[in-house]
């Protein structure tokens, strides 16, 4: 029997080492995993790498692990935004190393690492500072940036609905990086507000195919990043 | 006459009347935003953001928030009906593979071969923050610059080459301003409008690079 349901948060963090890379769901407060970033900080794993879209904003959540000193390196698009104390204070002092990839070379880096790709050309950054390094190719006329695959140790996911096969929905925008997220991680972590019955999502109603999903944690009523702030 | 410079609200209003009928647009935050206010009725335009939604309506009422629904700037919208909400990597894959037709960005500095830069100053001291600014850039079919013509301190914001870091190179088509509509072609900077009042002589003044003036130009009208 195949069942990817776990009944605590401690259980559905387990095992994440130290030095770990971590993708985080979320855009802005939509779709963060409140009480999975909760559950890895009580875990304690450290010299963490964690790929997220945005750095946190006040104290709670991904500012919150930003804050214990366990992340060495945050792989971001938009780190600084309003409220993102935590992540400037660090980074001014030289304690949480930045990689700034754009937003769309980011999310299709990861697409690459869960889909089997060794890498892309992107026109995205060609000619600008963020193409310093790398190489790049004149296609058809015009210039691309190879840009390599990211993949994760462990996802963190916030969905609407599970099954116990991993299957997943969410919740309008706070889709956003999760499915492929779930896809680029070699242990993707899934809270979602509702398990139901195998079923009781309709197939074609399947965002994130359980092919992709490890463990699913059951948390009704999930704190909303953008509540908590 | 004394020259009249367009308000935010009067440029919006004339970027606004540009936007063609059925295209799919992603507005940057700010002014690119104000000028979806004043596209005319009687036109369809589906709006794009980056978090995964087709189909941007304007912003809630008070108190009908929903925080799972909010735009690239991370302010709350609405849904029309008909729109679809999907992915990132979708979102990025319309923008990248040339499916949305206009891009309105705010800029900090155009140069005249279309090069943008709207993302950093180059202050070292700051940490950097990107988001979909390149994508956007790069992606677009069209993209349309949006700004005041000079800065605060009146220097010119339109310039030979950036100094300004790229956001991206050579794809800026056209710039509002408050002072003039600019179409960018290969043999430069066509000045198709001018603000009320304004002499060509003090347009190019307040530019760091070379203007023309197009033979039928007229006094913008918003």
């Amino acid at each position: 029997m195949l069942d990817k349901r776990v009944s605590s948060l401690a259980a559905a963090v387990e095992g994440i080492r130290d030095g770990a890379v971590v993708l985080i769901g979320g855009f802005g407060a939509s779709g963060i995993p409140v009480e999975l970033i909760d559950g890895l900080i009580e875990q304690g794993a450290k010299d963490l790498t964690v790929v997220t879209n945005n750095a946190g904003s006040g104290h709670a959540d991904i500012a919150k692990l930003l804050a214990t000193g366990r992340v060495k390196r945050i792989v971001c698009s938009f780190p600084r935004s309003a409220g993102s104390v935590v992540f400037e204070e660090l980074y001014s002092a030289g304690k949480l190393e930045l990689e700034l990839v754009p937003q769309g070379t980011l999310s299709e880096r990861m697409r690459a690492a869960g889909a089997g790709i060794g890498g892309f050309f992107t026109p995205t950054a060609a000619g600008t500072k963020l193409a310093e390094g790398k190489e790049t190719r004149v296609i058809e006329g015009r210039e691309y940036v190879f840009e390599k695959p990211l993949k994760g140790d462990v996802a963190l996911i916030k969905a609407e609905t599970a099954d116990r096969w991993g299957n997943l929905t969410f919740r309008q925008t706070a889709r956003n990086f999760a499915p492929t997220m779930a896809m680029a991680a070699d242990l993707t972590i899934v809270q979602a507000s509702r398990i139901v019955d195998l079923g009781g999502i309709a197939p074609e109603q399947v965002m994130t195919p359980g092919i992709f999903v490890d463990r699913v944690v059951e948390i009704p009523n999930p704190v909303h990043a953008g509540q908590a702030a | 006459m004394t020259a009249k410079p367009l308000t935010r609200d009067e440029i919006a209003k004339r970027v606004g009347r540009d936007i063609p009928d059925g295209a799919y647009v992603n507005l940057g935050i700010g002014l690119p935003t104000l000028a979806a206010n004043y596209v005319p009725s009687d036109r369809e335009v589906i709006y794009h953001s980056e978090n995964g939604i087709l189909g941007m309506g304007p912003a809630p009422k008070k108190g009908e928030e929903d925080l799972d629904i909010i735009n690239a700037g991370k302010q709350p919208v609405t849904l029309l009906p008909g729109a679809a909400i999907f992915h990132h990597t979708d979102a990025f894959a319309m923008i990248r593979g040339g499916h949305i037709d206009l891009a309105l960005l705010g800029a900090m500095q155009v140069a005249a071969n279309g090069d943008l830069a709207n993302w950093s100053t180059g202050d070292e001291t700051l940490p950097p923050a990107v988001g979909g600014a390149m994508d956007l850039g790069a992606g677009a079919a069209s993209v349309w610059a949006l700004m005041e013509h000079t800065t605060k301190n009146g220097e010119p914001k339109i310039l030979e080459r950036c100094t300004y870091p790229l956001t991206a190179a050579g794809v800026v088509d056209r710039i509002y301003t408050n002072l003039a509509v600019i179409e960018v072609t290969p043999d430069g900077l066509i000045v198709r409008e001018m603000a009320p009042g304004l002499e060509f002589e003090e347009l190019q003044a307040k530019t760091g690079a070379k203007l023309t003036l197009a033979n039928d130009w007229r006094a913008i009208e918003f």
